[in-house]
């Protein structure tokens, strides 16, 4: 069935099955395969974006829900020059080995940071709870999250 | 894996969207956040012919706060909760509880209606449910209909709702402002799925005595229980440490939790008592 909604701020109208979920239509229909798909059922966190200004789980949405949804991914989330104040804290921090998890704990950093600039330690470990890394042990995710506090603080929404 | 295939439809009324369910004799089901439900389809738990998507129903996405207690949408959200002000007063235990319910993505979709239909025995919505007495209010082909919490879940995954149904409200009873409340949960992880939790209430006559003591349980049997013989040791009674200890006792004794992959029995029965304790510690500010 056809469904219509807004990707990076772009327009979109995919023919999908019902059975497709938001992720695979992201990636297999509009080949944004930034958006990583781990478990496919809710678990890793890999496929998060922001639906409407809101985190989620990409794989556990169906892309016909997603009708006049604002959707954004994680390539909606960089510049087209250079690095944004979260990837570069990411670097700064080597809050990535691997990288696929990297997408998932980038949106969901974002959308927290958006929503709560001030967070401390313990709330970011929280919300990162929900997104498995396997490699770098989180502690130096958590350190690149909240040193790209003082960004979202002073400039509102990134990037 | 990925979702086996099945119809969709996304009505604009309660009426359109129980004529859906009934017009497919059963093998129908609801989508409301789609966080349990998902999942199910992923494991091939589920496999419906057709979802019925309820997003388009505002009606079920409204908090009302009245003289009568507080009721909760089918499709209201975790996150709508833990944002709402008002509830840190007129229901602060279902807060308590909420703030344990899943991952911070999960709260953003999921909703206390899907909670309630899909009954997992871990789940805090269900248990708070049955802690407080509440009324699931639920509409099907043959109408309106109103069946308490504790009749309401009958099994892991298995409720009293008909094919046909869909939950409309959760109403929990009035919540007095004095009133004294705990919850305690265990998790390996914060956000997954309880080994363990407690949701306990009470409230304290002009002598400071309990009365009216709520003890559930969710985690420990095939569907949330209240501990009677808890309640039974709390009400009459001032909640000290030597109370507290009869109630934890208590609350160990009147469960009998199998073994699973997660820990044995043992453990989850010990796990319980703890919990009750810790909760009712908290209700009491004892230290």
């Amino acid at each position: 069935m056809p469904v219509k909604f807004e990707v990076n701020g772009k327009p979109v109208e995919v023919e999908v099955e019902p059975r497709l979920t938001l992720a695979d239509c992201l990636r297999h229909h509009l080949g944004l395969t930034g958006t990583h798909v781990g478990c496919e059922h809710g678990v890793c966190g890999a496929c998060t974006v922001l639906v409407d200004g809101a985190a989620v789980r990409s794989c556990l949405m169906l892309a016909v829900q997603a009708e006049d949804a604002k959707v954004v991914t994680v390539e909606g989330l960089s510049l087209e020059q250079g690095l944004t104040p979260l990837q570069t804290s990411f670097r700064k921090h080597h809050a990535l080995q691997c990288g696929f998890c990297t997408p998932g704990m980038i949106t969901t950093a974002h959308a927290l940071l958006s929503e709560e600039p001030g967070c401390d330690a313990d709330r970011v470990r929280e919300v990162l709870s929900g997104n498995l890394c396997r490699c770098t042990g989180y502690i130096s995710i958590v350190e690149a999250v909240l040193d790209a506090r003082a960004a979202y603080q002073r400039d509102g929404k990134r990037p | 894996m990925k979702l086996p295939p099945f119809e969709y439809a996304c009505p604009t009324s309660i009426s359109e969207a129980v004529a859906l369910l009934a017009s497919h004799g059963g093998d129908a089901k609801p989508l409301a956040g789609g966080q349990s439900l998902v999942p199910m389809l992923a494991f091939r738990v589920a496999s419906p012919s057709l979802l019925v998507d309820l997003r388009k129903l505002a009606e079920l996405r409204q908090i009302r706060i009245t003289d009568n207690g507080v009721t909760l949408g089918a499709m209201v959200r975790w996150r709508e909760i833990l944002d709402d002000a008002r509830l840190r007063t007129a229901h602060p235990l279902l807060v308590a509880a909420v703030e344990h319910v899943a991952h911070y993505q999960i709260r953003n979709r999921g909703t206390v209606g899907g909670s309630m239909a899909h009954a997992d025995p871990a789940a805090e919505m269900p248990g708070i449910a049955v802690t407080c007495e509440a009324q699931i209010a639920v509409v099907g082909k043959s109408g309106a209909r109103v069946i308490e919490a504790a009749a309401f879940f009958q099994g892991p995954l298995m409720t009293a709702l008909r094919a046909d149904e869909i939950i409309t409200e959760i109403r929990l009873p009035q919540w007095p402002a004095k009133r004294r409340f705990g919850f305690q949960e265990f998790a390996r992880r914060r956000g997954d799925f309880a080994m363990a939790a407690a949701a306990v209430f009470y409230d304290e006559d002009a002598g400071k005595l309990a009365r009216n003591a709520h003890v559930g349980a969710i985690g420990v049997a095939d569907r949330p229980l209240r501990l009677n013989a808890v309640e039974a040791v709390l009400d009459d009674n001032t909640i000290d440490d030597s109370i507290i200890a009869k109630a934890e006792a208590a609350a160990s004794a009147a469960v009998d939790p199998a073994d699973d992959i997660h820990s044995s029995g043992a453990y989850r029965k010990a796990l319980i008592g703890v919990m009750v304790e810790r909760a009712l510690k908290g209700a009491a500010s004892i230290g």
